[in-house]
């Protein structure tokens, strides 16, 4: 397969594409029409299977494999959920291919309902992404002038509606469970699980949640086969990712790589991230969004055996947590040598205190203790004993809560600690240098 | 030939049957309280409720019979379904020991700790909780949450601040009452119970809301301030009533009435839901048929002077123990020593002096 393939953003440039007309004329639907005329649902799901795509919203779970646990018995209706709730500092591919080229996640929408059995699917979007919403909502308006849409696709006798519904703007409503208590109109607590959405989710019916980008790369599935799909990547990471990069990069933005891409090339070569920005260094890497750990710069690149790093879920999650992370959403954030790692620990711990939804008491509790702590040590009014005290708060957090928020908090405030322990002894053996303005602890052999 | 439906589950190594469907927290129920895993959110007699506190959190060491393995995280056990074959660690496991450390000290962190006027003092789950489960200190060196008071009306009153949030009065005004008026407000940690907007809560059953709260957040107005628990005397007994089973546990204290509750079992669960005019309106002792008195448990501070004299056996070993190291104490401590000398020192005066407003003076004392 070439080099460089886009899936998703093949047709990203062309003027007009998020109008029918010119989706269409660039190969658009032909999915729909493939499934609608000639495939059953079934050989749909076997597709998808042989692809081996794995969902992008961050668990990294096989798409194929969740779409055969969901329960079929008779009688009772099937959704299917797009969660398009993207909320992760760091993360803005689903927002960028939304508003870009709409149709693609209508197109998927209707060809994993249609194998899904589902007749009636949601895209549950970012409250505060309206523009989006409206930009949805107008291609699906086009998408049933068509025929795509509505009742008697394409005259098969298949019913699909869609409906684009608006969440609250809380990040806990990306949970698939709390999303779907959201979009039943309660208050968006994650639920307990099992029973998991694929028995009894969306108005306890089996219900299946996918991201965004899971879903449009079904289109290229149906149309390319999925073995096709199957030959992109390396090993279990196939096909292609969105990377939303930012930071102090020369090119942030979003990327489209083929997995398996080795993280150096991405970083330094000029059709990428091109770079540090002049004159710094790369001291550290959040490589999937701010919920994974973070990693200094040495380690990033290469794995503890000395091994070249690939964009990849298994290679980025060598050696566990000690010295790996995860390829997560995709949320690339590089960071040179004037950024201080106890305050951009602080930022994210504030955040998660902010999001937390309050049910479990771990969870609630932990994030604030946590971002108090935080504040202390970055303000200079911290302690030796405090770096062990956060270490056995995230410890306790972790692992012990209803959804996976409790570890999303837990983990970046853990690794920040393992990596760069010297760094907050530093804030608290010089407070007043650190808080002046600008002062950064700079260790120079995890520069790169 | 065993009932096919009945699965063998091992809790801290003791065995116990069950029917399918059952939870492990239920299971270990059957077992005794020995083995049962605290609740903090779990009720049972409300759908739904649990999986909240993380109190009950339990390490299940082999998954099934078939599937022998173990669960990778620990679970919270009154939502996680038994299955044959399975072995959970509760008091044996370190993990579940010290991750329920945690979880007492997440719950009492922003707890404002004054049992000392608290009405649930001495029947508070937290207290029984903390004190089998937690360590004494805490590492929480940040001021305390605290939240508005707010007013729910002449029967029932709220401290927020005293809350775990374990949901349990929302489940029961949404399965015992019509109409629910107050809920969950807000997230994270200024999640809060409260009505839209300064409402009231007022229906026949709303007083079932002071008996499931298992911290002091919900207390009996008509009952504030007026006793310790451990002071009154509770007593069997029942009524005719038109609206519930009329079937409650009357407080008394000297002659009166002062409290009316519900009848609960060992697990504090309330046996039947009663209604506000038995729980209010009825403290009279001509209004109920007594039945005699409630079998306290030895190991509840309410038992204190309601056991017999000749029933209390006084552990000497431990009264031997205190009295012996009763006269190690030395009390020559330098506080009590200098005291005397600080008061009389010029420095002490001109700093009474400076900070005068806030001291008042010593003549007007009487």
């Amino acid at each position: 397969m070439a080099k460089g393939i886009k899936i998703l953003t093949e047709h990203i440039n062309t003027p007009g594409i998020e109008t029918f007309e010119v989706y269409k004329k660039s190969g658009g639907y032909a999915a729909v029409e493939k499934v609608i005329k000639k495939m059953t649902p079934e050989e749909v799901v076997e597709e998808v299977k042989k692809s081996g795509v794995r969902g992008r919203g961050g668990a990294g779970f096989p798409m194929g494999m969740k779409w055969s646990f969901l329960a079929k018995p008779e009688g009772v209706p099937r959704y299917l959920v797009c969660n398009a709730d993207e909320s992760e500092p760091g993360t803005f591919k689903d927002h960028f291919l939304m508003k870009s080229i709409p149709h693609l996640l209508i197109e998927g929408m209707i060809v994993s309902s249609f194998a899904l059995g589902a007749h009636k699917s949601f895209i549950y979007v970012r409250g505060e992404l309206m523009y989006v919403i409206r930009i949805l909502e107008k291609a699906i308006e086009e998408a049933k002038a068509a025929g795509y849409l509505g009742k008697n696709i394409l005259g098969s006798g298949y019913d699909l509606e869609l409906v684009v519904q608006p969440g609250g703007g809380a990040y806990i409503c990306g949970e698939e469970t709390a999303l779907l208590e959201s979009l039943e109109g309660k208050r968006g607590n994650p639920r307990n699980k099992p029973p998991f959405p694929a028995v009894k989710g969306l108005y306890q019916s089996p219900t299946v949640v996918n991201n965004v980008e899971s879903i449009a790369n079904t289109p290229w599935i149906i149309n390319n086969g999925g073995d096709a799909y199957a030959a992109l990547g390396i090993g279990r990471s196939t096909g292609t990712k969105l990377i939303s990069a930012s930071g102090h990069i020369k090119n942030p933005g979003v990327y489209e790589i083929e997995l398996g891409l080795p993280v150096e090339e991405f970083l330094y070569s000029d059709e990428f991230l091109g770079g540090i920005r002049d004159g710094h260094h790369l001291k550290a890497v959040v490589a999937g969004g701010s919920s994974v750990p973070i990693l200094p710069a040495n380690l990033f690149l290469k794995t503890a055996n000395g091994e070249d790093r690939l964009m990849s879920y298994e290679s980025l999650s060598d050696g566990g947590f000690a010295s790996g992370t995860m390829l997560g959403s995709g949320g690339f954030i590089a960071m040179d040598e004037t950024t201080c790692i106890v305050r951009n620990t602080w930022n994210f711990s504030r955040f998660y205190h902010h999001e937390s939804c309050g049910q479990c008491s771990p969870c609630r509790e932990g994030t604030g203790w946590m971002e108090k702590v935080l504040h202390r040590i970055e303000h200079g009014h911290g302690n030796m004993r405090d770096i062990d005290l956060l270490v056995d708060v995230a410890k306790k957090i972790e692992g012990n809560t209803i959804c996976p928020l409790g570890d999303a908090a837990a983990w970046p405030v853990a690794s920040a600690i393992r990596h760069f322990r010297d760094e907050f002894e530093w804030h608290v053996k010089y407070p007043k240098e650190a808080t002046m303005k600008g002062a950064v602890y700079v260790k120079e052999e995890v520069l790169v | 030939m065993d009932t096919p439906q009945l699965i063998k589950v091992t809790i801290d190594g003791q065995e116990v049957h069950v029917p399918v469907g059952t939870t492990i927290m239920e299971a270990a129920r059957q077992i005794g309280p020995d083995v049962a895993p605290p609740a903090m959110c779990y009720y049972k007699p409300l759908k739904g409720s649990g999986g909240k506190c993380r109190a009950c959190l339990v390490k299940v060491s082999q998954g099934s019979e078939k599937d022998p393995r173990p669960m990778p995280k620990l679970v919270a056990s009154c939502i996680t379904g038994a299955q044959d074959g399975m072995v959970v660690e509760n008091f044996t496991s370190p993990e579940v020991v010290e991750a329920r450390k945690g979880v007492v000290e997440f719950l009492l962190l922003n707890h404002p700790l004054d049992c000392p006027v608290c009405d649930q003092a001495g029947e508070c789950h937290l207290q029984d909780f903390a004190f089998e489960n937690g360590v004494g200190t805490t590492r929480y060196e940040e001021e305390r949450r605290t939240f508005e008071p707010e007013n729910l009306g002449d029967n029932i009153q709220l401290h927020m601040n005293r809350c775990v949030l374990c949901y349990r009065c929302v489940y029961t005004a949404d399965q015992i009452t019509d109409k629910r008026v107050h809920g969950v407000m807000y997230r994270g940690d200024h999640a809060e119970i409260s009505t839209y907007i300064n409402n009231v809560i007022e229906n026949d059953f709303s007083g079932n809301v002071i008996d499931v709260c298992p911290v002091g957040a919900l207390t009996d107005k008509t009952y504030r301030f007026k006793s310790r628990v451990w002071f009154s005397k509770p007593v069997d007994a029942h009524r005719d009533c038109d609206k519930c089973c009329g079937k409650v546990n009357l407080w008394y204290k000297g002659d009166e009435v002062i409290r009316v509750t519900a009848r609960k079992n060992q697990w504090g669960e309330v046996e039947d839901f009663i209604c506000n005019s038995c729980r209010f309106d009825s403290k009279k002792t001509a209004d109920w048929v007594i039945e005699g008195p409630t079998k306290v448990k030895r190991a509840s501070v309410i038992s204190a002077n309601k056991y017999p004299k000749n029933e209390i056996k006084k552990p000497a070993f431990a009264l031997d123990y205190a009295a012996h190291n009763f006269k190690k104490i030395n009390d020559d401590r330098p506080y009590y020593k200098n005291l005397k000398e600080v008061k009389g020192s010029e420095d002490y005066k001109a700093l009474m002096e400076q900070n005068a407003e806030f001291f008042p003076k010593e003549t007007s004392k009487k």
